[in-house]
């Protein structure tokens, strides 16, 4: 330990109005948390409208109490209708990538986390960090101020392909101010995130205390600073594409709609815009977007499963090479989302081929996981057992993706459910459950109690099994045909998979009810939890050094850690039993740096 | 059995934060004086600051990197692209931003002879600075006219593609030339109250620069392209 009597970047005084501390925090586990709230709204609202929209899907002429309270003309006697469908699907979408899976696994658990584990009293630029909250809430709530528009939220689903996307009401139900404050909630949302990643790139490598060089960062760290490296880029392009797109609407520009385009009778008065700008735009974002919502939950997950299994991975730095060379090669991909946009062939080949290689650092993540595992006394706890869920999802969503990116058998298999079990398992889920992992693992810092573990491993076996019953057949859907964005299967080739429309629906209620189990022991564990001690899980890394729990407001009081170790320093002989924390003298064995 | 200690592992002194400088993520050190009545600023930067800059530059490059590739390829989507002729009020405009560069560089450099305690009367920096931002000031009023000579020619924002590109990527960099001028306004305050990070003075240069350098791409762009 050092002095930290000397003035720092970032360093603010500890709070005392209620405002400062709660609501207008500058700490940067208060923003944590508040943006884990928001992630949780998020997620529940989400998952209200899958379970909408699962509903029609399994019976599609079922009323459903009160679904007329939510929009003014979707829901005739409580009927949905097909525009109210892609509404619902399109804010489900949305929803739940933005708000959910970019917010939990990098922004709430990122911002708690990071600047403990490099040793930091906050971020440097606690206004941005604050900012960045707030400014994403108001993304939220502008996207959410949507169904309140006359003619409800836009149903171009959360790619928004023009020119539907940008001719306005005669679009569709919601293809007007639906379109335009989506388009303004993403464009607000890119602003929160760029001042978030600015806070991360600069903790990770400005803040860092004394002895923490980048090696010695967790892996959990690693994954968060390569998200912002990724997070910087993507947004800073979809942040434009919004512009340009609600230009196209309120100012009558022709970025991205052609000349003599025709919808529902009507002449579009616009003159030769590029319908595949906006794809292009949008995909440069949506691809790393994926990894933006994965490799957080990667190295989560890694963090999370060293600890309990008591030793090292396999190889901490071809880890970290492999989660860096997912960011690279998520920019060069990106066209395997536009196979059959009508580019020119060869192009399909260029995009193809990184497509398949990255599936090569994916492979070695899953190796390095496995190979770890092997042979390891896996403690099991509701972290680790979500921990294997995500590595189980993540190969199972991963597998589908080889056969997608080939593009003569994408053709066949674009937009049909085949892709939308891909995707769910592979980011949605997968990612999902490295929130779980993450917060199972770390609530008892968090809020000084341990969460309950029996309904935690309920939880867990509910949320598995249920979340394979709901995905797997989308695949069986999808090679049957079945094609995605359907409010109805009216088609009778289709009539035949309507069951199991109805078993997915089935297992979707049951699989959101699970949730509440989770929500239940979030919200009892943090006022009636059993008491966590300073460090539960015999962690090495700086989260568990902290003086107090939950740390306090400047994470290390008044003297800040000096690190000695590596982060995994398991499965050794020592004086506290058998790991070597980061901040301990202790000499771990004859290959420890220290 | 653990038990050897060992003394911490030798990093880089600026990361070190028992340095008496002030430590690696900042510190009361690196001020730089207010009117010269302060001592000697370090030349030492608490790195945040200095790293952050290029963060959020990378980020605005990233931003017109896809303007400009929208325009690339919208141009290349149809046959209704025609040419525009630049107002000539957007050649003084660079001349003026160049100039507003270079009273902030002249500011810098005073506050550095200051801060080394080298020359006593090399005069107040300060008056650099509002030269600076009231140059600044006057690229936007500059730009604000380039706009209304288009509007008077009957050109608008939705007139033709050409026109929407010039509206679109000259308003998306006034916007960041405002930021610029809030971040001069912030050197100001914190240079009179004795405040002035030698980072943040940096950080803010480097920026302005950059501006610069944007604005020139642009106008190269358009002129090129439209």
């Amino acid at each position: 330990m050092h002095d930290t009597a000397h003035a720092h970047v970032g360093q603010h005084a500890a709070p005392t109005s209620f405002i400062r501390k709660h609501v207008f925090s500058l700490d940067h586990k208060v923003i944590g948390k508040q943006y884990y709230g928001l992630a949780l709204a998020a997620v529940l609202i989400g998952m209200f409208l899958s379970w909408l929209m699962r509903l029609h899907l399994g019976w599609t002429n079922l009323a459903i109490p009160g679904l007329h309270l939510l929009t003014k003309n979707g829901a005739p006697g409580d009927v949905m209708t097909p525009e109210f469908y892609l509404q619902l699907m399109t804010m489900h979408a949305t929803i739940m990538v933005f708000f959910v899976l970019t917010t939990a696994p990098f922004a709430a658990f990122g911002n708690y986390f990071l600047p403990i584990q490099v040793g930091a009293e906050d971020m440097p630029f606690p206004h941005f960090n604050m900012m960045s909250f707030w400014v994403t809430l108001v993304a939220f709530l502008v996207l959410m101020s949507s169904f309140f528009v006359s003619d409800g939220p836009t149903l171009g689903g959360w790619t928004q392909y023009a020119p539907l996307s940008a001719v306005g009401q005669v679009g569709g139900p919601g293809e007007g101010a639906g379109v335009v404050l989506w388009a303004l909630s993403i464009a607000i949302f890119c602003v929160g995130q760029l001042l978030g990643s600015l806070n991360f790139i600069t903790t990770t490598l400005d803040m860092r205390t004394r002895g923490m060089s980048l090696w010695r960062l967790p892996l959990s760290a690693w994954g968060w600073f390569i998200t912002s490296v990724m997070g910087l880029t993507a947004f800073a392009v979809l942040m434009p594409a919004c512009i340009l797109l609600i230009l196209d609407h309120v100012a009558g520009t022709s970025f991205f709609v052609p000349a003599n385009t025709v919808i529902n009778d009507q002449m579009q008065p616009h003159s030769g815009g590029s319908t595949l700008l906006w794809q292009h735009l949008f995909w440069f974002f949506g691809h790393p977007e994926v990894y933006i919502a994965i490799v957080p939950g990667m190295g989560i997950v890694s963090h999370v499963l060293i600890t309990n299994m008591r030793k090292p991975m396999l190889s901490h730095r071809v880890l970290v090479y492999a989660m860096g060379a997912l960011a690279v090669l998520s920019y060069m991909v990106y066209g395997h989302h536009m196979f059959v946009s009508g580019m020119n062939p060869v192009s399909s080949l260029v995009f193809s081929f990184p497509t398949l290689v990255i599936t090569i650092p994916s492979t070695i993540v899953v190796l390095i996981w496995m190979g770890s595992l092997y042979g390891a006394k896996l403690r099991i706890n509701s972290a680790s057992l979500f921990a294997l869920g995500f590595i189980s999802m993540f190969i199972a969503g991963g597998v589908s993706g080889f056969f997608l990116a080939q593009p003569s058998i994408d053709i066949m298999l674009h937009a049909t459910y085949f892709v939308v079990g891909h995707f769910h398992l592979v980011m949605g889920v997968a990612a999902m459950f490295g929130i779980f992992a993450g917060t199972y693992f770390w609530f008892p810092k968090m809020y000084g109690r341990m969460m309950n573990e029996t309904l935690g491993k309920i939880h867990f076996w509910c949320s598995f099994v249920g979340a394979y019953a709901i995905f797997m057949p989308f695949h069986y859907l999808g090679l049957a045909g079945n094609v995605r964005r359907y409010q109805a299967f009216a088609p009778e080739y289709m009539q035949h998979l309507i069951p199991l429309h109805k078993f997915i629906t089935i297992a979707a209620l049951f699989t959101g009810a699970a949730q509440l189990i989770f929500v239940y022991n979030l919200f009892v564990s943090r006022y009636k939890g059993e008491p966590a001690r300073d460090n539960p899980w015999q962690g090495t890394s700086l989260e568990w050094s902290t003086p107090t729990t939950p740390p306090p407001h400047n994470n290390f009081g008044d003297k800040l850690p000096v690190v000695y170790h590596d982060p995994f320093q398991y499965g050794v002989e020592s004086s506290t039993g058998d790991y070597v924390m980061q901040t301990s003298p202790e000499k771990a064995g004859p290959d420890d740096e220290a | 059995m653990a038990t050897t200690v060992h003394e911490p592992p030798k990093i880089e002194s600026q990361r070190d934060p028992s340095q008496s400088h002030g430590g690696f993520n900042g510190g009361g050190q690196g001020l730089v004086p207010g009117k010269g009545n302060l001592p000697a600023v370090k030349h030492y930067s608490p790195p945040p600051a200095s790293t952050g800059i290029w963060v959020v530059l990378a980020s605005i490059t990233m931003t017109f990197a896809a303007f400009t590739s929208a325009l690339i390829v919208r141009q290349g989507s149809a046959l209704d692209w025609r040419h525009l002729t630049l107002p000539n009020i957007l050649y003084v405009n660079t001349l003026v931003l160049f100039a507003s560069s270079f009273a902030l560089e002249m500011a810098r450099r005073r506050i550095r002879v200051i801060a080394g305690g080298l020359k006593a009367d090399s005069g107040d920096p300060s008056r650099w600075l509002y030269t600076a931002l009231s140059l600044g000031l006057l690229f936007v009023v500059g730009q604000y006219i380039a706009w209304a000579q288009l509007r008077a020619q009957g050109l608008y924002l939705a007139t033709n593609p050409n026109s929407s590109f010039f509206y679109v990527l000259t308003a998306v960099h006034a916007v960041h030339v405002l930021g610029g001028l809030g971040g001069l306004l912030r050197v100001i305050r914190k240079m009179s109250n004795s405040t002035l990070r030698k980072s943040t003075l940096d950080a803010t240069a480097y920026y302005w620069h950059f501006m610069d350098g944007l604005w020139v791409y642009l106008l190269v762009l358009l002129w090129v392209k439209l």
